[in-house]
């Protein structure tokens, strides 16, 4: 079995972002960026099922401008075995990112292709989603746990309001959610081996898929500023204020 | 053209997210119909037959529709959308696990997470955690579109419209479903209470949330937690509030021992009154609070307790 693992180059989970009111775009000049966590949520839990006997290759798909590769070796040091990279000038939208996955699932006959629930940059929610429909395939999102009988996967997903399990036919499609594992950090010495792993590139008119965007973003704003800051001294003060001022118990 | 909107529901009740949708809906103007996809689900149509807007309701019943999964559901929605323009549902876990596959079966991209609609094809979503909102239009035919529920008021059920009962698509088969564990917690959910209690890593442990349980029964409220709290094995994540969990917006939100990370704030800032109980006076969650209290959760939630036991 293969597992393929789409991972994205996003903006540190910790970088607080700023909109550029000139350009009307997120001013993104020297901002730390890494693997989008759900996706190291990924990375892991396709390592894992390797080392557990289960799957024989995983390999690491990035799809981005050349810096894309650092999040693939990224991916390689925590322990996937390969990597492909399709070069792009800019991230694409979710159904170009997913016409382009599929075609490296063709290529390569992934059976169980593993990514995050969602970027935390554009926070669409919708890639795994949209490659199942491709691959006309099953589905299981926002999953906290994945085990395998007989030739079917079990996922245990997140629901609203309570946890849902459901059996799939392979291949499928599974994203990730929080609880699903906690990804480990890369040792040196696989930091090291992980330079030597291939990493095959491949463009998009290699793989025949029409990059036009189908939504054209306007502008990017900053949200307005939520007037807070008021202070109470006492409980009291409080419950008074909640029920008289606020008018909310 | 007409607006499809995927009804949300268990089988028996119509969740008040789908008048939310409807609202957002009719901001589009497009005719709207709302399909009621289960099993054994007359009630829920019939109640989806009163919501104001709505000009017809769609039924379809079948065993395997169930469960909502992925795959039969979105079958047969895309082969409804010849006669819609635009498809809506509400961003919960059943809108955004099924509409990105219909999205891609009619090769159109999704607006995820819509909060404002500028115009029939030009909608407002917030980006990065809420840090930023994006103006979009869409360039195809047809329009794929998931709801935040806490941007739109609910549409009122002032209406009585026909319902119209349709076949099944056949099942894919693709999965099976085996089981559900709902939390069978008597409190309101959390995306629909008026009042919700979070808690964050400041609790130091799972058992110190029967401390928020207490003033959440005197309340009528919900409890939620902070993703770290969830990251630390408190609660479960179905407890998240943030934007990797729920984005909620009540008439009361109480943050205990919440620092105030930029994704916690992103799913709770538009509540109308926030209170922030928390030992840290730099704590990033008194800027968006109304009414901060710098003291000790462990004095503090105790001593609430007491106090709302006083003018009830």
């Amino acid at each position: 079995m293969k597992v393929l693992v789409p991972v994205k180059r996003v903006v540190d989970y910790n970088v607080k972002i700023k909109v550029d009111s000139q350009s009307q775009d997120i001013d993104l000049t020297n901002i730390k960026m890494s693997m989008n966590p759900f996706d190291e949520i990924a990375v892991e839990e396709a390592i894992r099922l390797k080392e557990s006997g289960q799957v024989e290759e995983t390999i690491a798909l990035s799809i981005g401008p050349s810096q894309c590769q650092e999040t693939i070796r990224n991916a390689l040091a925590m322990g996937m075995d390969r990597g492909i990279h399709i070069e792009t000038e800019h991230s694409p939208e979710p159904l170009i990112v997913a016409k382009l996955i599929n075609e490296i699932v063709k290529k390569e006959e992934a059976d169980i292709i593993i990514l995050g629930k969602q970027a935390i940059d554009d926070d669409c929610s919708q890639t795994g989603q949209m490659l199942s429909a491709l691959m006309n395939c099953s589905l299981a999102t926002f999953a906290s746990k994945i085990t395998f009988e007989d030739d079917q996967v079990i996922v245990t997903r997140e629901i609203d309001g309570g946890l849902q399990t459901i059996k799939l036919q392979k291949p499928t499609v599974i994203t990730t959610d929080l609880r699903l594992n906690e990804p480990r950090y890369a040792s040196l010495p696989n930091i090291m081996r992980a330079k030597k792993k291939i990493i095959d590139k491949y463009l998009p008119d290699d793989l025949n898929i029409d990059m036009t965007p189908k939504l054209d973003v306007i502008k990017i704003e900053e949200p307005p500023k939520r007037q807070g800051g008021g202070k109470v001294e006492t409980i009291k003060e409080l419950v008074e204020k909640l029920k008289n001022e606020a008018g909310v118990i | 053209m007409a607006t499809l909107i995927l009804a949300e529901h268990d089988n028996i009740k119509l969740k008040e997210s789908t008048n939310k949708a409807v609202t957002a809906a009719n901001l589009i103007g497009d005719t709207i119909d709302i399909l009621v996809v289960g099993n054994d689900c007359m009630s829920v149509a019939t109640q989806a037959s009163k919501v104001t807007h709505a000009s017809k309701v769609i039924i379809v019943e079948e065993s395997y529709y169930q469960n909502m999964l992925a795959e039969p559901v979105s079958d047969l929605i895309v082969s409804l959308m010849k006669d819609y323009k635009t498809l809506m549902s509400p961003a919960t876990t059943n809108g955004k696990n099924i509409l990105p596959r219909v999205a891609a079966t009619l090769d159109v991209s999704q607006i995820s997470e819509i909060t404002a609609v500028i115009d029939k094809n030009t909608f407002e979503r917030p980006i990065y955690a809420g840090n930023a909102i994006a103006t979009i239009r869409t360039t195809t035919e047809k329009n794929v579109i998931t709801v935040r529920t806490t941007a739109f008021d609910a549409a009122t059920n002032e209406n009585n419209t026909e319902i119209e009962i349709l076949n099944a698509t056949a099942n894919p088969c693709l999965s099976e479903f085996i089981e559900e564990k709902i939390s069978g917690s008597e409190r309101p959910e959390l995306t629909s209470a008026k009042i919700i209690i979070s808690g964050g890593r400041g609790m130091q442990s799972g058992d110190n949330f029967s401390m928020l349980d207490k003033i959440a029964d005197k309340l009528g409220a919900a409890v939620g937690a902070s993703r770290a709290a969830v990251d630390a094995g408190f609660v479960p994540n179905e407890y998240q509030v943030g934007q990797t969990g729920k984005v909620v917006a009540p008439d009361l939100y109480i943050a205990v021992g919440i620092s105030g990370a930029i994704q916690h704030l992103a799913g709770m800032k538009d509540s109308k009154v926030i209170v922030a109980i928390n030992k840290d006076e730099e704590a990033p969650i008194f800027e968006v609070a109304d009414y901060g209290l710098v003291a000790d959760l462990f004095d503090a939630i105790p001593e609430l307790e007491d106090g709302l036991n006083n003018i009830k």
